[in-house]
């Protein structure tokens, strides 16, 4: 972090732990619940989240001067919808894989609120370099509480991570399933989604009090 | 500053700007990456359909196509004959893989004597393969697939795709566990009808060792995904039952 002043340094951590986005603002819960079944959805989200804020904010905080404000919500939406179908039709064209792993994802990320959020809280009034640092560290709070999610849920519902079979097999009965362990299916259920960020948030909110509200 | 961005006409011109600039940027995108794209898309074919016929580089676990860069050779190596069924003439396209089935279905209007149905006739050790390409819908948005089948209508391998079904649950029906279950099932029931495959619940052989039971085991959590394979294949093999009926009698 030698290269950032402490202000800056903050903007990146502050949203990694007591600002999170979605354990604390309470933003982007939709996709969070949506495509945590598996780790791999969910880091594939995260990173795809990641460059579209870095980027979104810097456009924007770019335009803040001259974007007339009673339109600036439909300026917004135009920047993060141009900027995902970008990166949508370059991954087809050069990833076609990934892409077909991602296109699930491309609509989640236009009505992702923590991407309109950060535009209209933090661009529209923070020059391009800390809106840059702004966004990547939102991005990264989120990407972090979606990969613990994705880590439980894929873990406990699936028996597996990143598709590998780390608990072994349930038909084989091999590993854990030997002694009797069953798979809950419920985890992959997007309820548990929201109890999965309802334990985090607990855990958080009893490590730090000051974050609990009257 | 604040005066001048108030405005009404400083507002509309900068939303025509906006709309023109962001307009010719994505345009420009999609056009200039859209050759590359559809050739992703037409390989993604050819191998999905070698896929059906047992030729790809499937390990222990999970579905792995065959090598994109190998896939067109290996294409014109096993795929020997390509052909379109309309109104029962049979005829040879080269092309056939490349016809899109929702386009077709949508032009036919439900008319089955008006399809353009492809097939595609595989050589692989001696056997033959005939696969099929189908298409439906799952819960949230299309679905489709190959099945390769032997002059019985036995099916030899499948494989399935989707648009936009939930990780974990109805986007299981492209992994291999769901996909394997289909090998040796019977299309036609014992007096030779069509009958199809069901993906059914309450299976009484969820290990799938009854070949002509007509049904495979459901995945729990995706049912509406399930019945729509069921129903695709149904509606869609279906349509070829007279090309079979033509290959035995002849």
């Amino acid at each position: 972090m030698g290269l950032l002043s402490k202000k800056d340094a903050k903007l990146i951590t502050d949203p990694l732990a007591d600002n999170n986005p979605i354990t604390i603002q309470v933003l982007g819960i939709c996709s969070a619940l949506a495509i945590t079944a598996q780790l791999k959805a969910s880091i594939v989200m995260a990173v795809s989240v990641l460059f579209v804020l870095g980027i979104g904010n810097v456009v924007i905080s770019l335009l803040r001067n001259i974007i007339p404000s009673k339109i600036r919500i439909i300026v917004q939406l135009v920047v993060v919808a141009a900027l995902v179908i970008i990166v949508d039709q370059v991954l087809k064209a050069f990833s076609y894989e990934l892409s077909k792993t991602l296109s699930v994802f491309v609509g989640l990320i236009i009505t992702n609120c923590i991407i309109m959020g950060r535009f209209e809280a933090f661009a529209l009034g923070n020059g391009p370099w800390k809106s840059f640092l702004d966004g990547i560290g939102n991005a990264l709070g989120y990407g972090v509480i979606l990969i613990i999610v994705g880590f439980f849920r894929e873990l406990l519902g699936s028996g597996t991570l990143l598709g590998f079979k780390v608990l072994g097999d349930p038909i084989e009965k091999t590993g854990l399933y030997a002694i009797g362990y069953e798979n809950n299916g419920f985890m992959l259920l997007s309820p548990m989604a929201l109890i999965v960020v309802g334990i985090i948030i607990w855990v958080q909110r009893s490590r730090n009090k000051a974050l609990i509200e009257d | 500053m604040e005066n001048r961005t108030d405005k009404n006409s400083y507002t509309i011109l900068f939303a025509i700007a906006m709309v023109v600039i962001v307009g010719a940027l994505l345009a420009f995108t999609a056009s200039s990456l859209s050759p590359k794209i559809s050739e992703n898309m037409r390989i993604e074919k050819q191998q999905n359909i070698l896929y059906a016929m047992g030729v790809n580089n499937n390990d222990a676990g999970s579905a792995v196509f065959v090598d994109t860069k190998e896939a067109p050779e290996l294409f014109s190596k096993y795929i020997t004959k390509q052909e379109v069924i309309t109104n029962g003439n049979v005829s040879e396209d080269d092309q056939a893989y490349l016809i899109d089935l929702k386009k077709d279905k949508a032009a036919a209007g439900g008319d089955a004597a008006k399809r353009n149905l492809p097939l595609f006739i595989g050589e692989k050790d001696g056997k033959t393969f005939y696969i099929v390409p189908i298409y439906g819908k799952g819960l949230w948005d299309a679905i489709w697939g190959y099945v390769s089948m032997n002059e019985n209508m036995v099916i030899q391998g499948a494989y399935f795709d989707h648009k936009g079904e939930t990780p974990g649950l109805g986007a299981n029906i492209k992994e291999r566990f769901f996909m394997d279950d289909f090998i040796g099932e019977h299309l036609l029931d014992a007096n030779g009808n069509f009958k199809g495959v069901d993906v059914a619940k309450g299976n009484a052989d969820p290990t799938n060792e009854d070949k002509t039971d007509n049904e495979v085991d459901a995945i729990a959590g995706a049912t509406i995904t399930g019945n729509g394979v069921s129903a695709m294949i149904k509606s869609d093999l279906k349509l070829y039952k007279p090309y079979f009926d033509n290959l035995k009698n002849n």
